[in-house]
């Protein structure tokens, strides 16, 4: 426990130190001009014997810049590690409202120093480096098939909601100035366009924030997709109503035909979003078909085509966010059919890392920008923002409910629209956008922004702190964590089906047979361009399965080397016991029945295909340079294995009468992964450990025979079949036995090579097209 | 019982069943082959099937019909009624219990109550036989993986030498709990009026 503090301690110091920094960095550059000078006069007089040559020198100048960057991004992530080892203060508060308040501190500090706080949150910084990757984030790992089936009620929200808060708070506000305040005040010189931006800026929910409360309330799918969805939606709203009123006001002169056009753009900016991003997501796609000999690249065209995305639509005034989203989801099942394994746990990576690192420096900015101002603060203005704000919530999802709940078939109660309301969150977007806003068409500039602050402060503090008792005190329904089976997938499929063959009996065109059709389409063409080779004939059950097996296997490594096979719930039932029983089997027919030569060819094709295709998947890494991850090499043994690991740990359990010994967690695994200095050896090509290699191409090879003959004497009970299990005809007795004690160094060496710890588990990435 | 249709929909269903049977009375098999949109459905044999079981005609009969009334056939329709707004617990279990019912018969083909291996292996192999190839092993080694998940979740600890006879429906209802079938299993159409509550 002193260790603990202490380290804290430490980091708190060495974050203070670097703000210091930060702050002091300034004050260098005349020095360090000065003696850029001198050095320049040095080398002009060469004769000038006098001058000492400089050991040991000073040149900040030259990087001031990636200097600061850096310190900043080291200070967020600094402050990130800080407040998970502080124990209880995570479950309290929410790191978002952790990070402004660090921001409040660096600000309050660097101006203690007696500095011009930098303007830190400039909005070009925000909107082209900070944003991007949170919203590719959510765009990437959007699960598609909630989002598709609440796509309506979503679309309501966003737009008309959006639209009724702009409306609702900036005329109200209108009225408020006009009347409430005397005509001498600032106040009442706000026109009716000012409110109405101010109004439009003030009333989009903000993704960042959305995403930042609500990942740590782990609330149910439905209220999660429905209040991130209209978060991601409600840009291109607000793009418009920015511009537009940004447009109206600069001019000051509003007709018919410019509202009118209004509403055109606004359908013009949402759904050229859209095509923007799907076009450059299927360009992603088709350029990861051709990847397949230069693996190390893939991730990058997946980050460099979604920017490009944004930055294509951001110049025509488009949508940016919408572009990403679209880009995102259009390219994820084809890119992902086409990459490595490697590459898919790297884009993982990568994208979380930013989209982390982003959210954490965008709220250190908003504290760090609320110190710097400019502010001017009117009590009335302020409040009444704040009060309008969150009425104006309450009355639009109220409303907008009503008249939701008559198309819905899962309706929206109570308790769902109070949670809506209430995490209809602002933050840095709004702060941005007032920031955007021009000096001299907008002199109450700051009054507009030191509201906009406020209201966010409010929202995030107060309504990100409570929503998490609130959801508890109410009883919300939470994330249900368990995995998806193989059962509901098959039914989900069959489901799919039935439903489609009904409507087409029904001779109605529902949305099932939109999406059958679309589906097919899909299939028969698109598949086609854009997946390279045979994984485009792949079907998703299948695919589900071998994903759901590779996790199991890979499961069954890390617990330590399948003692216990870690399982949803825990049972003894293994494969024999569902295996239909002859009537009488007697003694002598035990044995392996006699295969004739047509069907093991049968069978030995199927199998190499299959196992072929799993492997296809795992050795796509081959810079030649790199160790080879020996990981990956048994991974695909390990199919085979797993099933013989049930065996012999039924008959463990039922013939030895010492308890197996626990299986060490996960986390004792990383941390001897994380000390043992031979964590990324070649992997020697020894032949004590059993490598079972498949060779097909002979069933006596002493390979297979190894594999039999380890498990001969446990395994008396013979199985018809067991899925991808070779048998050969004829079980010869002799070759090495690998003992058992190999292959519990075949499983350390394998999970001392396991490279990929990482966060918990994100299943919510199956599926296919239209899953 | 579950509660029949509203009369608008009756109407819109009959004029179906006339376009399907030609103006005759009675349904056939042939008839739903001719339907062109279902040659694309990879268990278009089920369903058709589903049409002409007589435990789906909620009159506790059994084995299959060659032709069906418009009677039957608007019962069968009447398991993807969604549900009403303003259903009870019970009424919305009950609910679920006869969608759940007729998705087992639909497996079920031998009408002995339980779904053994190999009706559930030929599950999965129709679902996978529009795939193109042939995957006849892979189909089987998932319906084995599912049908052991089954057992699992629903006997638990079983010794190594006994035996899971196939799911029964009681099995089938556990293992589709979280499944949220009453508000999946459903045809828009039929839910034309959901404020008039259907007598």
């Amino acid at each position: 426990k002193g260790k603990k503090t202490l380290f804290q301690h430490l980091v708190f110091l060495e974050g203070s130190v670097f703000t210091v920094a930060v702050a002091s960095s300034d004050q260098h550059s005349p020095i360090t001009a000065h003696s850029g000078s001198h050095k320049a006069t040095d080398h002009g007089s060469h004769n000038n014997t006098g001058k000492a040559f400089p050991v040991l020198d000073l040149n900040y100048e030259n990087v001031r810049v990636p200097f600061e960057i850096s310190l900043w991004v080291l200070l967020a992530s600094l402050m990130k590690l800080g407040f998970h080892l502080v124990p209880h203060l995570s479950n309290i508060v929410p790191e978002s409202c952790l990070l402004i308040v660090v921001g409040l501190l660096v600000g309050g500090i660097i101006r203690g120093t007696g500095e011009t706080v930098p303007p830190v949150l400039d909005s070009k910084l925000f909107f082209y480096i900070l944003l991007p990757p949170i919203i590719l984030d959510a765009g990437y790992f959007l699960p598609i098939r909630p989002f598709m089936e609440n796509l309506g009620t979503i679309l309501i929200f966003a737009v008309v909601g959006t639209l009724w808060n702009a409306f609702f708070v900036g005329g109200l506000l209108y009225g408020v100035c006009q009347i409430g305040t005397e005509s001498s005040s600032i106040l009442s010189r706000i026109g009716l366009l000012q409110c109405l931006l101010f109004g439009s800026i003030i009333s989009a929910v903000d993704p960042v924030a959305v995403l930042a409360v609500f990942e740590e309330i782990h609330i149910n799918e439905l209220l999660h997709i429905l209040v991130f969805g209209e978060s991601l939606l409600n840009d291109a709203v607000t793009v418009v109503l920015y511009h537009l009123f940004e447009e109206f006001s600069g001019i000051g002169s509003v007709t018919l035909l410019k509202g009118f056009l209004g509403v055109i753009s606004f359908f013009v900016v949402a759904l050229g979003g859209v095509l923007v991003g799907v076009l450059y997501g299927i360009l992603a796609a088709f350029t990861s078909r051709f990847t397949s000999h230069t693996r190390v690249i893939e991730p990058l065209f997946v980050f460099l085509y979604s920017y490009m995305a944004y930055l294509s639509a951001e110049i025509f005034h488009l949508s940016g966010i919408m572009a990403l989203i679209a880009c995102g989801a259009v390219m994820r099942p084809y890119v992902e059919a086409n990459i490595s394994h490697k590459s898919h746990t790297t884009i993982k990576y990568f994208l979380k890392m930013w989209s982390s690192v982003s959210e954490t420096l965008i709220f250190i900015f908003l504290g760090v920008a609320t110190v710097a101002g400019p502010h001017d603060w009117n009590w009335t203005f302020v409040t009444v923002t704040v009060i309008l704000c969150l009425v104006a919530r309450v009355i639009g999802v109220v409303g907008l409910t009503f008249i939701i709940n008559k198309f819905r078939i899962v309706k929206l109660t109570t308790k769902d629209q109070f949670i809506i309301a209430y995490g209809g969150l602002r933050g840095a977007i709004a702060f941005s956008l007032g920031f955007l806003l021009n000096k001299e068409h907008f002199p109450e500039r700051e009054i507009f922004l030191t509201a906009i602050i406020t209201v966010i402060f409010f929202t995030v503090f107060v309504q990100g702190m409570t929503i998490k008792p609130l959801v508890e005190l109410l009883a919300v329904k939470k994330k249900q964590e368990a995995k998806r089976s193989i059962n509901e997938e098959i039914h989900t499929q069959f489901l799919d089906h039935l439903l489609t063959g009904i409507e087409d009996i029904c001779g109605h065109y529902g949305h099932h047979h939109w999406k059958d059709k679309l589906n097919r389409f899909n299939k028969k063409y698109v598949k086609k361009c854009l997946i390279a080779g045979e994984r485009s004939k792949e079907p998703q059950l299948i695919a589900f399965y071998h994903k759901m097996e590779m996790k199991q296997a890979i499961q069954l490594v890390e617990s330590g080397g399948g003692i216990k096979m870690p399982s949803a719930v825990p049972s003894t039932v293994s494969m024999q016991n569902i295996q239909p029983r002859p009537s009488t089997k007697p003694a002598p027919e035990r044995a392996i029945p006699q295969l004739s030569k047509n069907k093991e060819e049968e069978i030995r094709k199927i199998l190499r295909t299959n196992l072929q295709r799993t492997r296809q998947r795992l050795r796509s890494y081959n810079r030649h340079t790199l160790v080879a991850d020996p990981y990956e090499d048994g991974l695909s043994d390990l199919f085979l294995k797993k099933q013989k690991m049930f065996q012999i740990e039924k008959k463990m359990n039922t013939y030895l009468t010492v308890p197996a010994p626990p299986p060490d967690s996960p986390t004792m695994c990383r941390a001897r992964l994380a000390s043992d200095p031979q964590a990324y050896s070649i992997k020697p090509a020894s032949n004590k450990v059993p490598m079972i290699q498949v060779d097909l191409a002979s069933p006596q090879s002493p390979d297979s025979v190894n594999l039999l003959d380890e498990f001969g004497q446990a395994n008396q009970q013979e199985e018809e079949e067991q899925g991808l299990m070779m048998k050969p005809p004829s079980r010869p007795r002799e070759a090495k036995k690998p003992s058992e004690e190999d292959e519990a160094k075949d499983q350390q060496r394998l999970m001392r090579c396991l490279s990929d710890p990482g966060p918990s588990a994100d299943e919510d990435e199956d599926g296919a097209f239209l899953p | 019982m579950v509660s029949p249709v509203c009369s608008k929909q009756i109407g819109v269903l009959h004029k179906r069943f006339k376009q399907l049977s030609h103006n005759e009375e009675t349904l056939r098999r042939d008839h739903f082959n001719e339907i062109d949109d279902l040659a694309f459905n990879p268990i278009r044999a089920q369903i058709i099937e589903a049409f002409f079981d007589r435990r789906n005609f909620h009159q506790n009969g059994e084995g299959k019909v060659q032709e069906i009334g418009f009677e039957e056939f608007v019962v069968v329709m009447s398991h993807f009624r969604p549900p009403s707004a303003h259903m009870t617990e019970e009424q919305r279990g009950k609910t679920r219990r006869e969608k759940l019912r007729f998705l087992f018969n639909m497996h079920d083909t031998d009408n002995d109550g339980i779904i053994t291996l190999e009706e559930y292996r030929h599950v999965v192999e129709e679902l996978l036989s529009r795939s193109g190839t042939l995957e006849k092993e892979t189909a089987k080694c998932i319906a084995d993986a599912a049908m052991l998940e089954v057992a699992s979740i629903s006997v638990g600890h079983m010794e190594p030498d006994e035996f899971y006879e196939g799911i029964t429906f009681e099995h089938f209802l556990k293992l589709l709990e979280r499944f949220e079938i009453e508000s999946r299993m459903i045809i828009r159409f039929l839910n034309m009026d959901t404020t008039t509550l259907c007598k």
